[in-house]
């Protein structure tokens, strides 16, 4: 007889067991983890009951790498090798980086800046998987068990790049990201579950390096992203560089060191952090060569200073609402979200903007993580309960489009539409008997491309010879729920075709980062092929579950015989995740995916019918 | 799938008219968007998340044309035999060229001067002109069904909206 099973305490036994998902805010300051723990989200905090982990990385010398509270004491020790704020470099190349104002020693590589330490040269994509896999550790150590997959947050206005360098970022942390969601679309999961809030919010997202704003209408069971928009290089740290610099112009310090300007920078936080609870506070720092300084300054004084940046969010503000074609009046309330909207003046000036105190009460720094771990559990396909069931619909931050003669882009997907999307435009030849075209997908919400960001060049060859302005090209734009572009040009006389799924140039390929796992796991211990099998197994075990629960809710709409011909690809899959042949698993996942379609689009058509006819949805599901 | 070939309307069952109500409009897309979107089908199979896919994407496209007047009109015109053309068939009658040079005037002029008031009056105009412009549509439409006429109406509609704003990016401009 087979030996009973018995599961370990606290973990509830299958089928019911739950996946496990986090939700991960990496930010530009510091970041968190949540997940979802008997029901309710929870930040989780590090063995020391702290949950805010400092997004600062110290690389040192004999090859060992500190992340968190350790490294940021050392910041100012050790400015080259200690990497904060690194979220403004991902996915920037040199120039951007440099504009930044930091004391880092980048070196130009192609597509992203590269900074050199004392253990080599570090991409932004690996100094954020370390703080990334430090929170997965925690995570797995919280929640007893390898994680299924995390919903990392980025901001609404991240381009392709940014997020793009995000996902690598995981991946080399050995996380499954599930989806990006945005972070103010992700505060507002969780403010909008937590209040049963209905209507049309605006989330003001000010965080340490980016400014967010969105707009959304809740109801219940549905979170509708209406517009969005924002600035991904203004933050709270701005505010601290203004204060610096009024402090080394001030105290006539000229050109500063590395250290020493990351000190005086620390202390400018430190000072703006008073500010928001008393009307004035001390600059105070100890600079190697100096000795100390120490000077008051007002809330007044920081005011004047950031008075202008302050104001670019709201600008930014009124263009959402523009967007969204809404009036201030018809907002029902403003989320703040973000460490900096900490700040008097900020909640000040958007009251002032909105004609209503602005949402306060959610922690500006956990509500983000706490949004994105509910969407996690959401996306890792556990089982809801009742009432537990939501739906978010999100949008592009910014337009897609493609060049056209002269250098001009030509917009086809615009900002703010729903996902997804599916757009298509004609275009035509330049030259007579012109037999290829050059197509260049780029984003951005300027007129000429070199303003824009390119995404992808492709080329579309054997158009049949015609006049100039003869051809019939159709590119179709297609975004999927993940946010992920393909573009496809046909030609409309002979049908021919060339397309293109946009993955930036500069994002890894999926050998280095096979091979940068490899490294850090240190040498060959990690066998790839081992999971690889491992992750077609439960692949194929959800597929089965999937198509079990498709036959017992629709299996009225088959006929015997085709009833028979699925079960048999079922049997087939099942014997087949026995064995250790991952391709052999993959052949018979395809086979039944392919011999479910006709099943697939007839549950489908039953589904929209139903939901039409007003039908509750869960009972289709 | 038959459901990829059905109309806007008849994706989200709704009677095929000009005149609609938002509200319903609005229920009708978030219940099928809960039936189909893809994320509802995390667990499901390729196959059915691809079909997903592809009904979220026609779902998203005929909420955004329904819910939008001008784009709801053209829509109903061109399926009725009347497209807009708006790129190749510019023409307006006379006096509504006229008035609008003399409205664009009147923006530049409340620009210079910086001129909120102003500003706020063009806007209102607009708004009003504006609705009197989708009165007309609705009777061309659900009355008269002279889709033509509808589409002539449609095309001056649309050049207000995009008139509009642009008064709408001044006001904001002196607001800041």
């Amino acid at each position: 007889m087979a030996l009973l099973q018995i599961s370990e305490p606290g973990m509830s036994p299958e089928p019911h067991q739950r996946r496990l998902a986090v939700g991960i805010d990496l930010g530009t300051t510091h970041s968190l983890v949540a997940a979802l723990r008997s029901g309710a989200a929870e930040v989780l905090p590090d063995p020391l009951g702290r949950v805010l982990l400092p997004s600062v990385v110290r690389y040192l010398e004999d090859g060992r790498v500190e992340v968190g509270h350790v490294a940021w004491e050392c910041a100012s020790e050790d400015p080259l090798n200690t990497v904060v704020s690194v979220k403004r470099f991902m996915g920037r190349g040199i120039e951007d980086a440099r504009r930044q104002r930091t004391a880092y020693d980048f070196v130009d590589a192609p597509g992203m800046v590269r900074l050199r330490t004392v253990a080599g040269e570090r991409s932004p994509v690996e100094v954020s998987a370390e703080i990334l896999r430090v929170l997965r550790e925690r995570a797995e150590a919280a929640l007893g068990g390898e994680l299924a997959g995390a919903v990392i947050t980025v901001p609404a206005y991240f381009d392709d790049a940014q997020r793009q360098a995000t996902k690598d970022a995981a991946r080399l942390a050995g996380l499954n990201v599930l989806r990006l969601l945005n972070e103010p679309t992700a505060a507002a999961i969780a403010y909008g579950l937590d209040h049963g809030a209905e209507g049309l919010y605006a989330v003001y997202d000010l965080g340490g390096g980016t400014f967010d704003i969105s707009i959304l209408r809740l109801s219940k069971g549905v979170f509708e992203v209406i517009a969005t928009g924002g600035d991904t290089a203004l933050g709270g740290d701005d505010f601290d560089r203004r204060l610096a610099d009024w402090f080394v112009e001030r105290n006539g310090l000229g050109e500063l060191s590395p250290d020493d300007l990351r000190r005086v920078l620390k202390a400018a936080r430190l000072a703006k952090e008073s500010l928001s609870a008393q009307p004035e506070a001390c600059i105070e720092v100890r600079l190697r060569d100096r000795g100390p300084i120490s000077t008051p300054v007002t809330a007044g004084l920081l005011r004047s200073l950031t008075g202008d940046l302050l104001d670019r969010t709201l600008e930014g503000v009124r263009r959402a609402l523009r967007d969204a074609r809404l009036s201030v009046a018809e907002i029902a309330g403003v989320v703040m979200v973000g460490g900096a909207t900490r700040m008097p003046q900020v909640r000040e000036a958007v009251g002032a903007l909105f004609s209503r105190p602005p949402l306060v009460d959610l922690d500006p720094d956990a509500v983000v993580a706490l949004g994105a771990a509910v969407q996690a559990d959401l996306l890792a396909g556990n089982p809801r309960a009742d009432g537990d069931d939501w739906l978010l619909l999100d949008v592009i931050p910014l337009s897609l489009g493609l060049e056209t003669m002269g250098g001009l882009v030509e917009k086809i997907v615009p900002r703010n539409a729903t996902i997804p999307v599916a757009r298509a435009q004609e275009f035509t030849t330049y030259k007579d008997g012109q037999t290829a075209m050059a197509l260049h997908v780029v984003q951005g919400e300027r007129e000429l491309v070199a303003d824009c960001r390119s995404l992808a060049r492709f080329e579309l060859r054997g158009i049949p010879p015609m006049a100039a302005g003869a051809a019939r090209i159709r590119v179709s734009f297609q975004v999927d729920a993940d946010g992920l572009l393909s573009v496809t040009a046909r030609e409309q006389s002979q049908g021919i075709e060339a397309s293109i799924t946009v993955k930036p140039s500069y994002g890894l390929t999926d050998d280095e980062i096979a091979r940068m796992l490899q490294e850090s796991f240190g040498s060959a211990e990690v066998d790839m092929r081992a999971r690889a099998l491992r992750e077609q197994q439960v692949d194929a075990d959800r597929l089965l579950a999937a198509t079990q629960g498709a036959l017992d809710a629709d299996g009225d709409l088959l006929d015997p015989a085709q009833r028979e011909s699925i079960t048999a690809l079922m049997r087939a899959l099942k014997a087949c995740t026995a064995g250790d042949d991952a391709r052999a698993i993959e052949r018979a996942i395809d086979a039944l995916a392919h011999g479910t379609e006709d099943f697939a689009a007839r549950r489908m058509d039953r589904a929209v019918r139903d939901a039409l006819a007003g039908r509750r949805v869960d009972e289709i599901g | 799938m038959d459901i990829l070939n059905k109309s806007h309307f008849e994706l989200l069952g709704l009677p095929e008219r000009y005149g609609i109500d938002a509200g319903a409009l609005q229920q009708a897309f978030r219940r099928l968007q809960s039936a189909v979107h893809p994320d509802r089908f995390v667990a499901a199979g390729a196959t059915e998340r691809r079909i997903a896919m592809q009904l979220a994407t026609r779902a998203n496209e005929a909420y955004r044309t329904l819910a939008d007047p001008g784009r709801r009109a053209a829509y109903l015109c061109e399926r009725h035999g009347a497209p807009l053309r708006a790129e190749t068939n510019t023409a307006m009658p006379p006096a509504f060229l006229m008035q609008q040079m003399e409205w664009r005037e009147m923006l530049e002029d409340a620009r210079r001067a910086s001129d909120r008031a102003a500003l706020a009056g063009l806007a209102q105009r607009l708004c009003d002109h504006r609705d009197r412009l989708l009165d007309e549509i609705a009777l061309a439409i659900d009355r008269d069904h002279d889709y033509p006429r509808a589409a002539d109406a449609v095309r001056r509609w649309m050049f207000l909206d995009k008139f509009g704003a642009e008064v709408a990016l001044a006001e904001d401009g002196l607001a800041a």
